[in-house]
């Protein structure tokens, strides 16, 4: 593995400084020795050596189908699980370093909402005893029932929702209060993780929005995991494509989209399907074959060279690194597109 | 046109709850014509799959279904047993988001689509285990007579869904009703099944509806669209005159909510769906409607013809209207 570059920032554009620098972050998972004879522990990677930036006040959408390794660099951010190699930098602190004590207070200023706000609210606990909670545990003064409310008004809801319970609230309402306690400590920096995923899209909408606004009037970066490609794209400045574990393009969000070069992300954006018959209908599609292959055992090389129909005997012995585009974008493809 | 594979009248779907009678399909009138792909369209909670495995037969005793359901002149409403045991896998098939819950972990794939041949076909042994690896190939399963010897464990979640697109296609059905059948793959394999779906309607001529909450997937495959909101059908259009002239509110609603390229701003519906145990009385998207006006508070609006679409909206022509 190459030695992790601190000090260039990756695909973050120029005179910007970032709010978490991610640097060869590897997370590998030790699965369960199989029952009977010859049963061995797998090691599952994950997260295969991924390096990216996030400016203050910006959304870097990360997206990827099922095995990507989104959702695992979303909790390694947070140190919701604990990397296996790499570094994570936030305002500077590598937090690997940190102890539990310190991390503590560092996690005041980074946040994580997830896809189903039912299962992150205690059913038990009203609404307002929820959001405030994270006051609490941070031992923040003051008048938290003030706060609360304008924490509920903030998120599209009003103070007496405050005195009710979970189950009383509808889908949209509760990702809303999700919102709305992981803003509780004002943070630089919230990890959506498929946060609209579980909406009806009348209802998606309005969250969508929230998130917008929240961010112009309050300035944090957003992660945003999602494997709705149209959704990042409404909401994210800069995208990064996974693939098993890997990076395979990175760049300005409208770039990516629109002049792809790397194979993968061309065939994923082709899958996508428009609200629009007439382009539905009239554009060519990349069939990709069969699945996305186990991460227990991945392909030599570059990953994607198993469903790549550009791959050739080099895809197979080099593993291609994350190089600059004509539009500024980077891709890891020994023949990338355009 | 032909006559139709498919025609439901009136349809009622009642669920006896704790907390009293849940009407979830409020009388649904609806027509497949042979060989098309139908799409069914709305949120949870709309009646979409409900009206569907009410057709089937497949909902539990606390629902009581009412109305007609005629599938090449069958009525499937009240049918005996027996006539549904011998209606589902040779008329029609249903496949679901979870293919799992269609397959039986202890059996051979192979098995399971020899046992669904010689259910309804009088067929010797061999040639339907012939047969089943035929199938396979057609919904392009690589090695379909290795496969055919696997069990459903050894298979990824998109071959599964081809395995049970094999299985209900055995028998060549009229109509094959397809709830939610990508909507838990990833969108590189949700595309290779779509076009199984599509390859399996021209080769057999099979009717399709597919149930979706995807407007995308509905843009991509299908000619007809209904759109269900709170138990009833609220429009009924042609592929493209549903995206370019929505005529119900509702659907000019979900449209609207949908991220595209250009648009700045989402418009998200207001409000959220009702309480099916109490509906608004008159159309039930008043409450969320911004068009609403008193009159829609009295009476369930009918679908009527509204240019090329018909609509239960009671402003439609006037809302249509270029203002």
């Amino acid at each position: 593995m190459t030695q992790p570059d601190i000090k260039t920032p990756v695909g973050v554009p120029a005179g910007g400084g970032s709010l978490l620098s991610v640097r060869g972050l590897v997370k590998q998972f030790q699965t369960k020795a199989a029952r009977g004879k010859g049963g061995r522990k797998r090691v599952v990677q994950a997260v295969s050596d991924v390096s990216f930036d996030v400016a203050p006040g910006e959304t870097l959408g990360l997206v990827g189908e099922s095995g990507s390794g989104k959702t695992t660099v979303g909790r390694c951010v947070l140190r919701l699980i604990e990397p296996t190699s790499g570094q994570v930098l936030f305002e500077g602190v590598d937090l690997a370093k940190l102890s539990f004590e310190e991390l503590r207070v560092v996690r005041r200023r980074m946040q994580i909402v997830f896809q189903d706000p039912y299962a992150s609210l205690d059913p038990k606990m009203t609404v307002g005893a929820s959001i405030a909670e994270p006051l609490v545990v941070q031992g923040v003064g003051g008048d938290h029932k003030e706060k609360v409310v304008s924490l509920l008004e903030l998120v599209g809801l009003s103070a007496d929702h405050a005195r009710r319970f979970p189950h009383e609230f509808s889908g949209g309402q509760r990702q809303r209060i999700g919102v709305a306690r992981a803003l509780a400590l004002d943070p630089a920096l919230i990890v959506l993780d498929e946060p609209v995923s579980a909406l009806d899209v009348s209802i998606q909408a309005g969250v969508v929005n929230l998130f917008n606004d929240l961010q112009s009037r309050l300035g944090m970066s957003y992660v945003f995991i999602a494997h709705d490609l149209s959704v990042v794209r409404h909401t994210a400045d800069r995208v990064a494509v996974m693939y098993l574990g890997k990076i395979m393009e990175i760049g300005d969000a409208e770039t990516v989209y629109e002049h792809p070069t790397h194979p993968y992300t061309k065939a994923l954006l082709s899958a996508v399907p428009l609200p629009n018959p007439r382009v539905e209908r009239s554009r060519n599609r990349i069939m990709l074959e069969g699945d996305v292959p186990s991460p227990v055992n991945p392909p030599s090389g570059c990953r994607f060279r198993t469903r790549c129909w550009k791959a050739t005997d080099l895809c197979a012995m080099q593993e291609p690194v994350l190089e600059v585009r004509a539009h500024g974008q980077l891709s890891a493809c020994h023949h990338p597109e355009g | 046109m032909s006559s139709p594979v498919l025609q439901v009248r009136g349809l009622k779907v009642t669920f006896s709850t704790p907390l009293g009678p849940l009407v979830a399909v409020r009388g649904v009138d609806l027509d497949v014509s042979a060989g098309e792909m139908t799409a069914v369209v709305g949120e949870s909670g709309s009646g979409k799959s409900v009206s569907f495995l009410a057709a089937m037969g497949l909902l539990p005793k606390t629902a009581t279904v009412e109305g007609s359901v005629i599938l090449d002149g069958h009525q499937l409403v009240g049918a005996s047993p027996k006539l549904m045991r011998s209606v589902r896998g040779r008329l029609i098939s249903m496949i679901f988001q979870d293919p799992l819950s269609a397959l039986n972990p202890v059996h051979r794939i192979g098995a399971q689509i020899t046992e669904m041949l010689r259910a309804h076909q009088t067929m010797g042994e061999r040639a339907a285990r012939t047969r089943a690896v035929e199938l396979l190939e057609i919904v392009g399963i690589p090695q379909p007579g290795d496969r055919a010897m696997q069990y459903p464990h050894e298979f990824s979640g998109g071959m599964r869904q081809r395995v049970v697109i094999a299985m209900a296609i055995a028998n060549s059905p009229k109509l094959l009703i397809a709830d939610e059948p990508t909507t838990a793959l990833d969108v590189t394999v949700q595309a290779q099944i779509l076009e199984v779906i599509q390859k399996v309607q021209a080769q057999f001529g099979t009717a399709v509806v597919l149930i979706t909450h995807d407007l995308g997937v509905v843009a991509r495959v299908c000619e007809r669209v209904n759109v269900m909101y709170a138990g009833r059908l609220v429009e009924r259009s042609g592929i493209h005159e549903i995206f370019d002239a929505p005529t119900h509110p509702y659907t000019r609603g979900l449209l609207a909510s949908l991220p595209q390229t250009g648009i700045e701003r989402l418009v998200p519906i207001a409000g959220f769906p009702p309480n099916m145990l109490r509906p608004p009385s008159g159309c039930a998207f008043r409450t969320r409607c911004a068009d609403a006006i008193a009159e829609c508070e009295h009476g369930v609006p009918e679908l009527h013809t509204v240019g090329a679409a018909q609509s239960a909206c009671i402003r439609a022509a006037e809302l249509m209207r270029p203002r």
